[in-house]
Order: structure tokens, then sequence, then C-alpha cells
């Protein structure tokens, strides 16, 4: 319980703006580089799985079992391989989260394309890899983007939990607030998760009006 | 890198075995406070989803809090209602119920408006009024994904669970947390062990319990594919390949 200790004590935060700002930058590239390695991995795979159909039920299995796996599990389960508060141990369970994510929106994507639309590339003349270029990958933008918004945000509020495995970005401020019973970090600390998640939704969503002009309006 | 050294030890130990800290009562720990947290959120949750998505209003509403809700860092929310309200698993119980409601608020509110707007016309045309239109018609066809949206209320419960116990909450968690405090890491390893295993033991409950729950005519199967090729239109309260996308959210 909090003995007269005030909500918020503005100063500290006045005090801390540098310390702050530090720690976001720390966690937006222990959140956001996960789920830029996920989307290189994510398309490539969503290639193959929309071309051998068969491929894609067993990883789609295996990535919802992945998804549902509890986060701190995952990170103590990795320290003896990337050790204790170091980067890797953190990002590369959130890179498979991200990947859970972006492979059936890359899949759903690359599949929206209709045929005759394919049909029509070919016959003027498009090979293979040129219409994959030209016409399936700006085709399945919208469907990406809207795949990264969910990736890069529940990215930025798990990548909070590492803190237990003592690299965890903003998460650093629950830990710290919770050790000396002191509320102004813990609630720096969620306000400034909750905006960077914020402001990377609508830098995704800005990327999707200048990369999918097509779709502007279209409510998804 | 000795993983069955680390299991023998974390089994082993007799203090694992009985007593307040054996894996049963751990593991009892964490499903009751996880039920408690579940069901908590689904007594609002899931009558208020029914309700937005049988009328059509207030689907923003649902869009946004699911929104805000994936955003909240867990630790932060646990931490924060634990200083605020005391040490206590009743401080914990009120982050866990409110991260609980929106996948189940989702689910409830975009599965009964994915129901055939034809079939629930119908419904109506035989005089069913509109709560017996939305229990009798709209819930069983929207119960697969109602039963996923728990899905993913239970997993997100029993994870904030484990990290809840950094705050003194018991379960499984507490080997994790105790490992890393103590650097015994095969409590720590022994924990996440556990919680893994019960994460995907209730994903494996909630897949069968959605097949089961699946109406008769939407279920995938030789039944429904004789009926297709037999030139009816298939009985199907939503499409599979385009389903209603109210919020496109993570499997």
């Amino acid at each position: 319980m909090l003995d007269g200790e005030p909500l918020v004590r503005w100063h500290w935060l006045g005090d801390h703006l540098g310390y702050l700002a530090d720690l976001t930058a720390d966690h937006a590239v222990i959140a956001l580089v996960p789920v830029l390695l996920a989307l290189l991995l994510a398309v490539p795979l969503g290639l193959a799985c929309a071309r051998f159909p068969r491929l894609y039920q067993p990883l789609a299995a295996v990535f919802n079992v992945v998804y549902a796996l509890p986060s701190l599990a995952v990170f103590v389960v990795l320290i003896p391989y990337t050790g204790l508060a170091t980067r890797q141990t953190v990002m590369v369970p959130l890179t498979c989260y991200a990947l859970a994510v972006l492979l059936p929106t890359a899949v759903d994507g690359l599949r929206a394309v209709p045929e005759p639309v394919r049909q029509a590339a070919t016959a003027m003349g498009y090979g293979p890899w040129r219409r994959l270029a030209a016409v399936e990958l700006p085709a399945s933008v919208p469907y990406l983007i809207g795949g990264l918004r969910v990736a890069a945000v529940s990215s930025i509020s798990l990548a909070a939990v590492g803190a237990l495995v003592g690299r965890g970005g903003l998460g650093y401020l629950f830990v710290d607030g919770f050790q000396r019973t002191f509320p102004t970090p813990i609630l720096a600390g969620i306000v400034l998760v909750a905006l960077l998640a914020l402001a990377t939704d609508l830098l995704l969503v800005a990327a999707r009006r200048v990369l999918a002009p097509w779709e502007r309006g279209a409510a998804r | 890198m000795n993983w069955l050294g680390w299991l023998h030890d974390f089994f082993a130990d007799p203090a694992h075995r009985s007593g307040p800290d054996s894996i049963v009562h751990r593991l009892l720990e964490h499903l009751a406070f996880s039920a408690e947290a579940l069901g908590l959120s689904a007594l609002v949750a899931l009558p208020l989803g029914l309700l937005i998505g049988y009328s059509g209003r207030g689907l923003f509403l649902v869009t946004a809090v699911a929104g805000v809700a994936r955003a909240l860092p867990t630790l932060g929310l646990v931490t924060l209602a634990v200083l605020l309200a005391g040490v206590g698993d009743t401080a914990v119980l009120l982050p866990l119920t409110a991260l609980a409601a929106p996948p189940m608020l989702v689910a409830a509110a975009e599965g009964v408006r994915g129901t055939d707007p034809d079939v629930r016309d119908a419904a109506r045309g035989i005089g069913l009024t509109h709560p017996q239109t939305l229990l009798r018609v709209c819930v069983p066809a929207a119960a697969p994904t109602l039963l996923a949206g728990v899905r993913t209320a239970s997993v997100q419960v029993i994870a904030t669970a484990t990290v809840a116990a950094y705050v003194g909450l018991g379960g499984l968690g507490r080997y994790v947390i105790d490992g890393l405090a103590t650097r015994d890491y095969p409590t720590t390893v022994g924990g996440a062990l556990l919680v893994v295993l019960l994460a995907v033991g209730v994903q494996l409950l909630f897949a069968l319990l959605i097949r089961l729950a699946a109406p008769p005519g939407t279920r995938p199967g030789p039944r429904t594919r004789a009926r297709r090729t037999g030139g009816a239109a298939p009985l199907t309260p939503t499409d599979p390949a385009n389903p209603p996308a109210l919020v496109k959210d993570a499997p």
C-alpha cells in the first residue's frame, strides 16, 4: 500500500526525461526489430505456403501453439542458450510470436490476388518473379500491414515482461517501481508503452496509405 | 545445458512432491485463480459482446477496447494494482479479469454479427422473438467463434498469472520467479516447462471443444461436401474463406 506516496511525482518525471527516452529507445529496438525479422521470414514462408498448400496446415498449427506459449516461460527456457539479461533472450521469442501473426496474413494476402489478375499479368508477358514483385506483393500489402499492426502492438506490450529476465526496456520501470513501492515509474512505463504502441500503429497506417493508395477509405 | 539433470532435480525435490510448494498444489492454485478471473470476465464480456453483435450498436467500442487492451503491458498493470490495492490475490484478480475481457468481447460480437442474415430473418419469420433468435440461432451458430475467444482469453490469463507470481501470486509462476531470484535454474525451467504444458493442454482442450461445438452442417466433412455437390446452398453462418472481419485479431 502507498503510505502517503502520491500517485505521480511530477518532478521525478522531469528529472528523468533522458533516462525515460533511453528506455523507450531500448524498448523500441527489443520489441520492433523482431517484428521486422518476422516480416522478412513471413514473406518467403508465405510464398512457399501459397504455392504448396500442404505445407501451410502443419506450419499454421505449429505457430498457433507457439503463439499460445506464455512469454515468461519461453524467456527463461532460452536463458542457458542466449544468456541472462541479453537482448536475444527476449528478441528470439518475440520474433516467433510476430511470425505466428504474420504468416497467416502473408498467406491470405498472396492468395487474395484474383486468378484473372494473375493470368492478365502472365498474358502481358510477366515472368513469375516480375509478377511477384509487381502484382502479388503489392496486392498483399494491406494484409501484411494489417498483420504488422497486431504483431507490433503485441510485441511492444510483451517486451515489457522481459524485465523479469533482466532485459525489458520500459518494463524495467515496473520492476523498479514495484521494488521501491513507487508508482510514478510504473505509471510512466504504462503510458510510454501505450504511446509507443500508438505511434507505431499510426506509422503503419500511414505506410499503408503510401504503399497501397487504392485502399484509401476502405474500412480495414 | 543439462536439461535432464535440471528436470530430475526439479521433479525429485521432496518440496515439489508434497506440501504448499508441491507441483500439484501450485498447479491447482494456477488453475483456480485463472478460472476465477476468466469466469468473472466472461460474466460481463460475453453477454455484452452478444448484445453488441446482435444489435450492431457499439461495435466501435469493441474495436477500441480490443486495441487498447493489446497495447497495455500486463506486468505494469499487475505491479500497479498491487501497489494501489495492497499485496494479495484480490489485487491481482482485477488486472487479470480486465485483460481476459477484450478477446471474449470481440469474439462474441464478431461471432453473432457473422451469422447469416437470412438465417436470422428466417428465425424471426417463424415467430421467434429477438432474445430467442439470439440464444437459439445466433449463439449456437457462433459457438466456435465464441469458444475461440474464450481460448484466447484463457491463454492470456494463464500467461499473466505466471507473470503475476512476481508480485506474490501463487501458482506455477512461483517456481519461475523464485528460481530466478535464487539463481536456482532447475526450479525455473521446471516451472517454465509446467507452464508451457498447461498452456498447450488448454489449447488442445479448446481445439476439441471447438470441433464439438460446431453446429452440424457447418462442420467440414463428407456430409457437408455431399450436400454441396447436391446443389443446395450450404447452411454456413460464415464463409471460411472470407470471415466477417470486424477486428483483425491475432490467431
